[in-house]
């Protein structure tokens, strides 16, 4: 089974997205910020990353480029998920290295199709 | 009231209207679809300031061929779509069909149809798709034709503007920058793409916008709606534009078995139809037709 870390500062987006992503036949993980995600990442690399931007302690780019430099077997895939829908924040995330980006409100459709694109389902 | 009795079968307007439908377009509303038809035919009723589904029943009874009935038609029809639906048949038709058609086609000529193409999101995709391999298809002409029945899902695809929720299902982000601009709160096809395909309102009982044959043909999630003697005669009109190697694709849980003698299917593209008087040219020789 593949696993999926959720970080979001955002209790309820967490356990939407927990909520769809288990109905894909996912193993889920949380993480409240970049930083614990990083750590997470670190301990146990997952397949794919389901990143918000704006969060406390350490945001979603910032995690991105830690993530380049962290210690890890494999690098997961990741998809930005956010409420920043414009055309330069999405471009920015790209050249960051996200590999998908979903656009908040998202819903089951959405997310599978972006897990398909990336390869993990 | 109730679209549907309790012994089946559906009652009052709704029988009406759903007869209108099937008048119109060939598409049987199932028992399953009925359920949703006042919802369906909501703003409709609004639009027209219409009391209830009664109302509306009397009103198209009242009037004939008029903007009403087609408005009707429109809200009943299921204009579900993504981009790149079922991403499986869109890496088979890019890592197999399209180099097999580029390999075989002799006049450099590649022409597509999407058949039921509803607001044009498989016709998109297939855009998308053939530029983003611009450089194999170079001295190519090529022809995407996108036809529907319904007059509101051509002029959504026509316009080429999409939702967030349209854009999020289906296309990648690299895809999403690189051929869609941001359109108010929507997003917009590059008029490049949009020059690619030409859509066009058309009824696959009485079509009049395919010309000639082409090599690939998708009518996927179509036949679904029709009475087994419908999808035969729908069957019957794309073999007339298919030659010996064209290769068809239907939805997922439709297929050419039992309805008719016209296609089989295909030898080496898992899932996909080829037309049965072809059989000699695909097991011998190349490939036949130049256009």
């Amino acid at each position: 089974m593949k696993n999926c870390l959720v970080v979001d500062d955002s209790k309820v987006i967490r356990k939407v997205a927990r909520h769809i992503l288990e109905s894909l036949d996912l193993t889920v993980s949380e993480a409240v910020d970049g930083q614990d995600a990083l750590t997470q990442c670190e301990a146990s690399a997952p397949d794919v990353v389901l990143l918000d931007w704006n969060m406390p302690v350490m945001s979603g780019m910032e995690f991105l480029q830690a993530l380049s430099s962290a210690k890890m077997t494999a690098r997961p895939k990741i998809i930005f998920c956010t409420t920043e829908n414009g055309i330069s924040h999405i471009k920015a995330a790209v050249e960051a290295g996200a590999d998908e980006y979903v656009m908040k409100p998202f819903d089951r459709e959405t997310l599978e199709s972006k897990l398909a694109i990336v390869g993990v389902i | 009231m109730s679209a549907s009795s309790p012994g089946g079968g559906l009652q009052g307007a709704a029988r009406i209207l759903s007869g209108l439908l099937e008048a119109r377009t060939g598409q049987v509303l199932s028992e399953g679809r009925a359920w949703r038809m006042e919802t369906a035919l909501r703003p409709v009723m609004r639009a027209h300031d219409l009391r209830d589904i009664d109302d509306l029943a009397a009103q198209v009874l009242r009037k004939r061929n008029s903007p009403l009935e087609a408005d009707v038609v429109n809200a009943l029809l299921n204009n579900e779509s993504s981009f790149f639906r079922d991403l499986q048949i869109f890496d088979m038709i890019h890592r197999q069909i399209l180099p097999h058609i580029r390999a075989e086609k002799k006049d450099r000529t590649l022409r597509i149809w999407s058949a039921g193409c509803s607001t044009g999101q498989e016709a998109y995709s297939l855009a998308i798709r053939l530029r983003n391999d611009a450089a194999r298809w170079q001295g190519w002409r090529i022809e995407i034709l996108a036809t529907d029945i319904s007059t509101a899902a051509i002029d959504q695809a026509r316009s080429g503007v999409f939702s967030q929720m349209d854009v999020q299902r289906g296309l990648g982000v690299g895809d999403l920058i690189k051929w869609f601009a941001p359109h108010g709160e929507e997003w917009c096809a590059s008029p490049e793409l949009r020059r690619m395909i030409d859509f066009r309102h058309d009824n696959l009982f009485d079509a009049r916008a395919p010309q000639g044959d082409y090599d690939l043909i998708l009518c996927r999630n179509v036949l679904l709606y029709f009475t087994p003697e419908r999808c035969q005669a729908v069957l019957g009109l794309l073999s007339r534009h298919s030659h010996a190697q064209s290769v068809l694709l239907l939805g997922a849980g439709e297929t050419v078995i039992g309805q008719g003698e016209e296609f089989m299917p295909h030898p080496e593209f898992r899932g996909s139809y080829v037309r049965k008087v072809g059989l000699p040219d695909v097991a011998g020789g190349p490939m036949r037709r130049t256009g």
